[in-house]
């Protein structure tokens, strides 16, 4: 995890200006000879340094709210204290017995289903994902789930591909049980590993990994055939490509927008009244985290499914992930920053200092030459 | 203030407030608090320069690279060399410069320290190139940034063997307006 490295100049290729985001209103022209002053002063790179160092947009994304005691007096004490009985005493294990049934009904009606039906593909499919959406039911009925879904359900057609913002690995579940998503996910370790493994695969499910290089090219082959296969599920990809706080949003990476086919934006907003879902992966485990969301009161959430988006003629596949960004947050109520979701595991590329380097340079040999 | 609490008590709070000469306001100490626990993900009450690299926006500046000097194999960090392993209360002090309470002498004092990279209050023609290195990269060649340096000292009336002491940095710098202020959110 805490591998950094500069991430590769390829990378950067596909990010619109990260400096039209910024604010350095600091750095006005300077105009004149050069003089001495003009060397020394480097008050302009200082103030964006310390005002990186007091406040950035980047760390914004991943603060989790941090819970707000209510308790502090006399009379409200008690009343939480009693709601702390009630959430952990009565609502959890209803909710464990809630989910240990789900899974007892869906393990033993997937497994028949998978391997006795191997003949009849089109009839197997139908039940698995059924099957799929019972169980993602059960997981959101465990975190005794309100969601809310607004739009017109999208229909199932070939050539679409629907994407995300990104909050928690929840977001998935709480899409799946209204339709069988193939999704594209990061392999875990542990049971989740597990089961992704053997049940999601079967949904067509593509795993990735980020750690590595060349996975790149792998993976978008992969999306590109799924995309264009006529019996698969449809496709759902998180384009920020990782976990956000669900205040902001970060820049989509453009593998989703360059198959070839209508993008489906869907934006999803949790209320954080009830429970904070963002998962931060750097403080908990998924395990963890289920369990902080089976032990509060409720998940309530938003789903809306918005209009189909086509390339635009003209349009570059980073301007089309950019407009279906901004579609995704002004629906969500979500603030865009310029950042790249895995710049959490690694450093920005020294192309931006460059740039910096660059300008301050010209106006130095410019300012060289004026008398 | 315990390695690991995330209370400050008011002690604390004037105590951090006298230690930056009331630069800045309670408010503002809590908030710079917040932050701190923020930044130092290890928890261990300092920030090591590594979680300072962690803010994107900060590592992208000029002057947060780590430099090798052309002569010596070493590695001389500029601004990280001065914010390594920093507690509460010097990062309170380090960010002083920047408060509008902050007086011009405050402000060229800390533009001198940042120069000064040895620490032995003398800024050499070396220091002052050193730095404009860092701000033009590649795109001045080496000679002509020596030119250029060159050129200016002696309009200004010095030597390229002149050594550079606070007071001619509040010459230089104090005679104009010194931008160099954040604003630290309050909530």
């Amino acid at each position: 995890m805490n591998k950094l490295n500069t991430s590769s100049s390829e990378l950067d290729l596909d990010r619109p200006n990260i400096e039209d985001y910024l604010p350095s209103g600091s750095i006005q022209e300077p105009h004149g000879e050069l003089r001495l002053r003009d060397l020394l002063d480097i008050s302009p790179t200082l103030t964006e340094a310390a005002g990186a160092i007091v406040d950035d947009s980047f760390t914004r994304c991943f603060k989790s709210n941090p819970p707000e005691p209510w308790n502090w007096n006399i009379y409200l004490f008690p009343l939480w204290c009693l709601g702390v009985v009630v959430r952990y005493m009565i609502l959890f294990p209803l909710r464990v017995m809630v989910l240990t049934l789900g899974w007892i009904v869906f393990l033993s009606c997937y497994f028949p289903v998978h391997f006795l039906l191997t003949g009849q593909e089109k009839l197997r499919k139908r039940l698995e994902r059924g099957l799929v959406e019972l169980i993602c039911s059960f997981f959101v009925a465990s975190w005794t789930g309100v969601v809310k879904y607004h739009g017109p359900r999208p229909s199932m057609r070939p050539k679409q591909v629907f994407v995300a913002n990104h909050t928690s690995m929840i977001d998935f579940i709480v899409l799946e049980q209204m339709t069988a998503f193939a999704v594209i996910m990061q392999k875990h370790p542990g049971w989740v590993g597990l089961l992704q493994s053997t049940i999601l695969e079967s949904l067509g499910c593509i795993w990735f990994n980020r750690s590595e290089a060349k996975d790149r090219e792998i993976v978008a082959r992969k999306l590109r055939e799924h995309v264009h296969g006529a019996d698969n599920n449809p496709l759902l990809i998180f384009p920020e490509g990782t976990c956000v706080n669900n205040h902001y949003t970060v820049m989509f990476k453009k593998g989703a927008f360059e198959l070839g086919c209508t993008v489906c934006p869907i934006a999803v907003k949790y209320n954080k009244i009830f429970v904070d879902a963002f998962w931060n992966s750097r403080k908990q485990s998924f395990t963890t985290h289920l369990l902080q969301l089976m032990t509060s009161w409720a998940v309530v959430c938003d789903v809306w499914y918005l209009e189909p988006q086509n390339l635009k003629p003209g349009e570059t596949a980073i301007e089309f992930a950019e407009r279906v960004r901004d579609i995704i947050s002004v629906r969500a109520g979500l603030k865009k920053v310029p950042w790249d979701g895995y710049l959490k595991y690694s450093r920005p590329s020294p192309k931006h200092r460059e740039q910096k380097q660059q300008s301050f340079a010209e106006s130095v040999l410019r300012r060289l030459e004026e008398k | 203030m315990g390695n690991g609490s995330s209370m400050l008590t008011q002690y604390d709070i004037e105590g951090v407030q006298e230690h930056c000469s009331n630069t800045f306001s309670q408010q503002e100490i809590v908030s710079l608090y917040q932050r701190f626990c923020q930044l130092d993900r290890s928890g261990g009450g300092f920030i090591s320069a590594d979680e300072f690299m962690n803010v994107p926006e900060f590592a992208m500046n000029p002057l947060s690279q780590v430099v090798k000097q052309l002569l010596e194999p070493l590695f001389v960090p500029r601004l990280l060399r001065m914010l390594d392993g920093l507690n509460f209360k010097e990062f309170v002090l380090f960010l002083s410069a920047f408060s509008s309470r902050a007086s011009l002498q405050l402000k060229v004092e800390f533009i001198f320290k940042v120069y000064d990279s040895d620490g032995n209050h003398k800024v050499s023609f070396n220091d002052v190139l050193d730095i404009l290195r860092d701000l033009t990269g590649q795109f001045i060649a080496e000679h002509q940034r020596e030119r250029v340096l060159t050129k200016v000292l002696e309009e200004a009336g010095y030597r390229k063997d002149s050594v550079l002491v606070p007071a001619d940095f509040m010459k230089i710098l104090g005679s104009s307006v010194l931008k160099m202020e954040v604003e630290v959110p309050v909530d």
